[in-house]
């Protein structure tokens, strides 16, 4: 009896102590910490994560809950999350995505927020990659990390013909690759090129003939410009390379491209920034055997401004806050400190100060490509364009249409996707870009 | 009366609140929406949708692609679906054999491949489709011939996804067939033995027949089943090379969930839709004719 009176004791005492907790930590929530969801795909929304702990001794007032989303899904998962009205506040947003969202009036415009800012000035990222933030004249997003195309070539076979620098021109990129070709000892099979054909990769050509001087698309982004001669140059430039047998059509002759070039079986090949640590770490047996360099010159020497920016969508509750995360991430220090954890290439140029991006000749390439990038057209059907300037140009790369049929059907597929985009500007439904 | 008019309907409401709300009232927004011009900017603001008619309808009439992913949705019903049937039947009638021993292991392991994963599947037929490494080639260089590039190639695409396919799914035919083989009373072969019938009589005149209603069943089945090709060149090819290897729903999932056009997209699957309306009911009608015959 005694002992048990003295539990039920114990209980109430317990409860009486406990509850007041429940009414306090209620009560606390109001100048609790203001909590913003960020999600970041792929590899970025696993290691963000590790930075987390230092924006958060910063700023206590923000706490950051990051969702990590896959790449394939993020597309799809953004729009269904845009027409349930459950958009996070702060995303990660690949910058080919940006004209998408800015089309469903989903993003808030950063333009005050940049005014009022100690951290983040335009003149402090490059300005291709800026500017495919900019639409309309207004800012929706801080780029945070960037990619582009460049030239990856063998050193060792371009020395050997000697050819002590990678190609700088269009013309030399030609003669350096048919010399090669010639090079070939008997029963080898030597390309000089590759270039991926699978689906989505439109870039090789988009960036030629950029650098070639060519607008993709004429009238306000209305209709294709791929029959303009510059354009048609560039394409016909591109097609040679597989017509003459100094690119492949297939990846028959080898199992990968790191293979193909570990065994020198192409020597040159347009790629991304990921692919300077892919080959560092599949192939070491060709390393100081390789490197990088900018695109070749044909008018400029443009190449396609990639990389992701960072957004706040326009319902969220806390843009001050998301604004105070993204200023965090658009320092050089973090941007460094990133790059050491990621490997993405920092948006923030001084950033590239850094002894291991300083030092290093393969990312150094990139760098000086950075200064000449060139947004592609900031329309929502740009990705759904690309893909066919890649479909048309395989029938012509497979000899199933020849180049001016090949660029025929391009531009009426692309002036049917576009047609939409005539109806809402001539109807006042969309704001024109130009 | 009312009464008893009314219990029917109680009874049933649960099932039929279920159809209604997850089946004829998304099939029917669906509808409506394959009229319209639906797509990313329409998702921002309704009054940047158009009413279309019948265009997006008209539109897949004059669109090379959508004819090129009918025809190669065509293609695999039509290759794929027979071979998959004469393997499955083989199967079955092997397994059923009385002198095959380990029944129970060739069993598990003609269906282990309805139950794995396509994804995890994928991977390993890749590697055996790669045109330099894998198996396919390999075997192929004892008889002098190739390299063949399966999965590269427009031409050998196709059949090697047909080939995966028939792999894939060869093994759920087969043990329906197995259970059909074995309702076939063993009466009526002893008959056709007395009557000197060989095993290949026997089987031609006494399984055949008697598994036309499984073979019926199993035909709906496998074409309703492979009109809907997608998962694999959705892992293998993506469509390519050259959308060799585009199918319908591959086409109408690209349109409405990588371009948000999705107007377009129901107006494809409409068409799909009606597409095995007409299948099913031809293939009834040849039932029924079928039975009458009997």
């Amino acid at each position: 009896m005694h002992g048990g009176a003295s539990i039920s004791r114990i209980i109430s005492r317990c409860i009486i102590r406990i509850l007041p907790l429940f009414f306090l930590s209620c009560h606390e929530s109001g100048s609790q910490p203001v909590e913003i969801t960020f999600w970041a795909m792929g590899a970025e929304g696993e290691h963000i994560k590790s930075l987390l702990p230092q924006f958060e001794r910063l700023n206590p007032g923000i706490r950051v809950k990051v969702q990590a989303i896959p790449w394939g899904a993020a597309h799809e998962k953004l729009l269904t999350a845009f027409a349930g009205n459950s958009t996070p506040d702060l995303c990660q947003l690949g910058n080919t995505w940006i004209p998408e969202f800015q089309a469903l009036d989903a993003l808030y415009p950063l333009d005050s927020l940049i005014a009022g800012s100690e951290v983040i000035h335009p003149q402090a990222f490059f300005e291709g990659i800026w500017n495919t933030n900019m639409i309309n004249g207004r800012v929706l997003g801080i780029p945070w990390y960037v990619d582009t195309r460049v030239l990856f070539y063998r050193k060792d076979v371009l020395e050997a013909l000697g050819y002590p620098r990678p190609p700088q021109t269009w013309a030399e990129w030609l003669e350096i690759s048919q010399k090669i070709k010639a090079a070939a000892a008997n029963g080898e099979t030597r390309y000089a090129n590759f270039f991926s054909l699978i689906y989505n990769d439109w870039q090789v050509p988009a960036i030629l003939m950029m650098s070639n001087g060519g607008r993709l698309l004429r009238d306000n982004y209305c209709y294709g410009a791929f029959d303009e001669p510059a354009n048609r140059e560039a394409l016909k430039f591109y097609l040679d390379f597989f017509r003459e047998g100094l690119a492949p059509r297939t990846m028959t002759e080898f199992v990968n491209i790191y293979q193909g070039f570990a065994s020198a079986t192409f020597a040159m090949t347009i790629t991304g920034p990921w692919n300077v640590n892919e080959i560092r770490k599949r192939s070491p047996e060709i390393a100081g055997k390789w490197s990088t360099a900018p695109m070749p010159r044909a008018l400029n020497r443009n190449s396609v401004a990639g990389g992701a920016s960072l957004v706040i969508f326009k319902n969220s509750p806390y843009p001050g806050a998301a604004w105070r995360f993204i200023e965090f991430l658009a320092t050089a220090e973090t941007q460094v400190e990133f790059f050491r954890i990621t490997r993405d290439l920092p948006a923030v140029r001084r950033a590239w100060e850094a002894p291991e991006l300083r030092n290093d000749p393969e990312a150094r390439a990139f760098f000086q490509q950075l200064e000449a990038v060139q947004p592609t057209p900031p329309i929502p059907e740009w990705e759904q364009i690309a893909v066919k300037i890649q479909e048309h140009l395989e029938k012509a790369v497979y000899g199933q249409a020849t180049l001016d049929e090949a660029i025929a059907q391009l531009n009426r597929d692309v002036d049917r996707i576009l047609e939409k985009r005539r109806w809402l500007i001539s109807n006042h439904l969309i704001t024109s870009v130009e | 009366m009312n009464k008893n008019l009314y219990t029917p309907f109680f009874f049933l409401a649960p099932a039929l609140a279920t159809l209604l709300i997850f089946f004829f009232l998304p099939v029917g927004a669906a509808l409506l929406m394959s009229l319209t011009d639906f797509d990313i900017y329409a998702l921002g603001n309704m009054d940047r949708a158009r009413f279309i008619l019948f265009g997006n309808y008209l539109r897949a009439l004059s669109d090379p692609l959508f004819w090129k992913a009918l025809f190669n949705t065509g293609y695999f019903v039509l290759v794929g679906g027979p071979l998959t049937i004469l393997v499955s039947l083989a199967a079955a009638i092997a397994l059923n054999s009385k002198l095959l021993r380990f029944k129970k292991f060739f069993r598990l392991a003609f269906f282990m491949p309805v139950i794995t994963t396509l994804v995890a599947v994928a991977v390993v037929w890749r590697y055996m489709y790669h045109p330099r490494f894998g198996i396919f080639n390999y075997l192929l260089s004892f008889f002098n011939l190739g390299p063949v590039d399966w999965l590269g190639s427009s031409a050998w695409a196709m059949p090697s996804l047909i080939l995966l396919a028939v792999w894939k799914n060869f093994g759920y035919n087969m043990m329906i067939f197995l259970a059909g083989l074995q309702a076939i009373p063993d009466s009526l072969y002893e008959a056709a033995r007395i009557d000197g019938a060989n095993w290949w009589q026997q089987h031609l005149h006494v399984t055949i027949p008697q598994l036309a209603p499984t073979t019926v069943f199993v035909t709906v089945i496998t074409i309703i089943g492979y009109f809907q090709f997608f998962a694999e060149p959705y892992v293998m090819t993506q469509g390519g090379p050259v959308n060799s290897t585009l199918s319908i729903v591959l086409y109408l999932y690209q349109q409405g969930f990588r371009w948000w056009q999705m107007g377009y997209s129901s107006a494809i699957a409409f068409v799909l839709f009606f597409i095995l309306v007409i299948l099913a009911l031809l293939q009834s009608a040849i039932q029924k004719r079928y039975q009458e015959a009997l």
